[in-house]
């Protein structure tokens, strides 16, 4: 009966109390909005490698040699030499190495260079594999495979040619080398998904008249002679390595850190992520205390609509207190309809969150690779709906008091 | 436990309020009985010191001196919630207006009291039947209970808040100027069902106003000023 009455009153206030709870809908849909964008991207890092022990790079920073290497973000500020590729790979230590070669493009997408074994020893989301989803792999010098994303923005289908970019954001095209998609990759969520992946010898192919960044002048070589050609590459962006055994992986890492011809990085892609998450940490408590103030915001504004309403419902505090009620009831009155209306919102901010999550979400992978699960709310965010009611349970207090006193100042006597 | 036939409704002895404040308003009653099933009219024009009488005898505020007893139990000697309950178990209150929570279903207004007296609760036994059968008694149409109270006129809910006073039978009810909102013709049926209502509870009943006319229909009728001598004295 008190639950009632309670909702009741807040029903006869509808338009007050209904703008105080699309507020703190609102600012909950934005808490817990920038919790899972959080939770979403760190997943989706986490998930975009596994099964790789050691990742190999000119010497740089790990973590930035983590976000070339399988992000995609940024570029090699030098290379690996293939003749210290090949020592590593020689390495007993070594169960396989892929070698990766970046700094071409195609439209807005990076091309990657790599061997076929690259397909079977890349692995993510806990060591799943990567899966064709129509065509083959890398057969011809000429074949490209290409990502999910790839495939799904370009419209392309296996047997169309791809002309593929000198550099990065260039204007400068491989022309007159022009690969066929041999096959489309099965979506991962990956950085993989928008990648064009083709020969490492192929990427030495197209780079056969060019010098020192710039094309030779004079007619191209032809496509036969090139076939002909040795193209074992000079250098690579980086080397993907699984080790023998996991207890040798420091080892090697050492092993490759002082390596004395070259100066060389070794990164274990788990450890180089916790860096990552260092300095993104800053950011994201950054963004979790903004959208925890708007909340407090929110709140703030719950608080000033239960003291404005305060003098309107002195008449019925004393009829409260002429019932029976004491002022503690009235106290209790108070925070149980802020604790609803918090609850009110929270509930409907969760909803406009799921809602527009579950619309926004293939937009939003599209557009940053970041697939947002869209579950059951998880311990966390039932944590924080319920530290957002129980902030305007302490919220209310205040009013609350003030009404208690007033409550028992007044007794049952207020004219109006 | 005292006898419920013996001990008077409301007895105050020697009591003297002293509002706080610097220019602290007193109210000083000697002497003042209702008896058990009595109807007591007390006339005293507003600023005669009613209000503090009526918050006295309900529990809301405490006597600085004195006694005040409700039926038997000394208020002086229980804590606030105790006095609290008290009001709730022992008193039915009738406003002046505005008696009503107009967002609450009649049923809700009427039931408000129980839900802070257990015992008067058990007494009112089924409540739902209880407040069918006092809103037709009150001259009430069938079926108001699901209604919300804001919606009848203000004799209605005078009659609600009637209803409302006298669920669970409580041995006393006080009545601030409970006609006066009312027109002359609605006061004497007002008045007559509330009569009714009280022989079938056995209730005393205390009723504040400033119309002597109503005197008739009361047992007694005692003027506010010979039982109560107010002043502003400075404390």
């Amino acid at each position: 009966m008190m639950l009632r009455l309670i909702l009741g009153s807040l029903r006869a206030r509808a338009l007050t109390v209904g703008l105080t709870v699309l507020a703190i809908a609102l600012s909950v849909a934005l808490f817990l909005g920038v919790e899972k964008m959080r939770n979403g991207a760190r997943a989706s890092f986490a998930d975009t490698i596994s099964g790789t022990d050691l990742i190999v790079g000119a010497r740089s920073g790990s973590v930035q040699l983590l976000l070339y290497s399988v992000f995609r973000i940024g570029n090699a500020t030098n290379n690996l030499t293939w003749e210290s590729y090949q020592e590593i790979a020689a390495r007993p230590d070594v169960d396989w190495i892929v070698p990766i070669s970046l700094g071409d493009s195609h439209r807005q997408f990076r091309v990657m260079g790599t061997t076929p074994a690259f397909f079977e020893r890349y692995k993510y989301r806990g060591g799943r594999a990567l899966e064709l989803a129509e065509g083959h792999g890398l057969e011809d010098l000429y074949d490209a495979v290409i990502g999910a994303d790839v495939a799904r923005t370009l419209g392309y289908v296996t047997g169309d040619p791809i002309v593929v970019s000198h550099g990065i954001a260039s204007f400068t095209d491989h022309a007159d080398q022009p690969f066929r998609v041999a096959g489309v990759l099965a979506k991962t969520g990956t950085p993989v998904d928008r990648t064009v992946i083709v020969g490492l010898e192929a990427i030495e192919a197209i780079h056969v008249d060019w010098q020192s960044g710039g094309q030779r002048p004079g007619a191209p070589t032809p496509q036969d002679v090139i076939r002909q050609m040795d193209l074992e590459p000079k250098a690579i962006t980086a080397a993907l390595v699984g080790v023998e055994s996991r207890l040798r992986i420091f080892g090697l890492q050492r092993w490759i850190n002082t390596y004395p011809d070259e100066p060389l990085l070794a990164i274990l892609p788990g450890v180089a992520l916790q860096e990552l998450w260092q300095i993104v940490g800053i950011a994201e408590t950054a963004l979790i205390g903004v959208s925890a103030m708007v909340v407090i915001t929110a709140l703030i504004g719950m608080m000033a609509m239960i003291f404005s309403s305060l003098g309107e419902r002195r008449r019925e505090m004393a009829i409260w207190r002429a019932m029976g009620a004491s002022p503690s009831v009235i106290l209790g009155l108070l925070v149980v309809e802020a604790v609803v209306m918090a609850a009110l919102g929270a509930a409907i901010g969760g909803a406009l969150l799921y809602g527009g999550l579950a619309i926004a979400r293939p937009w939003i992978d599209a557009s940053y690779g970041i697939w947002l699960p869209l579950g059951w709310p998880d311990a966390r965010e039932l944590w924080m709906l319920g530290a957002v009611i129980g902030a305007a349970a302490l919220a209310s207090l205040l009013p609350a008091l003030r009404a208690y006193r007033l409550s028992l100042a007044d007794g049952m006597t207020v004219r109006i | 436990m005292p006898d419920r036939d013996q001990t008077p409704a409301v007895r105050l002895t020697d009591v003297l309020f002293r509002w706080p404040g610097p220019a602290g308003f007193t109210l000083d009653c000697p002497a003042f009985e209702v008896a058990r099933g009595e109807r007591v009219l007390l006339l005293g024009e507003s600023g005669s010191g009613k209000s503090t009488l009526l918050s006295l005898i309900c529990g809301i505020i405490v006597a600085d001196r004195g006694r005040v007893l409700v039926g038997g139990e000394d208020l002086g000697k229980r804590g606030a919630a105790a006095r609290d309950r008290l009001r709730a178990e022992q008193i039915g209150v009738i406003f002046q207006q505005f008696n009503l929570l107009p967002y609450a279903s009649v049923a809700d207004n009427i039931c408000l009291p129980l839900r802070f007296a257990p015992e008067r609760r058990k007494r009112a036994g089924d409540a739902g039947a209880q407040v069918t059968a006092l809103c037709a008694a009150l001259g009430l149409p069938p079926g108001v209970e699901t209604a919300p109270a804001g919606r009848f006129s203000v004799g209605q809910q005078q009659r609600i808040a009637v209803a409302r006073a006298l669920i669970g039978s409580p041995p006393l009810i006080v009545a601030d100027e409970p006609t006066s909102s009312l027109d002359a013709a609605a006061q004497d049926g007002f008045l007559t069902l509330l009569f009714d209502q009280l022989r079938a509870t056995g209730s005393s009943l205390l009723m504040v106003s400033h119309d002597a006319r109503l005197a008739a229909q009361f047992d007694r009728t005692v003027q506010l000023a010979d039982i109560v001598t107010t002043g502003r004295t400075a404390a």
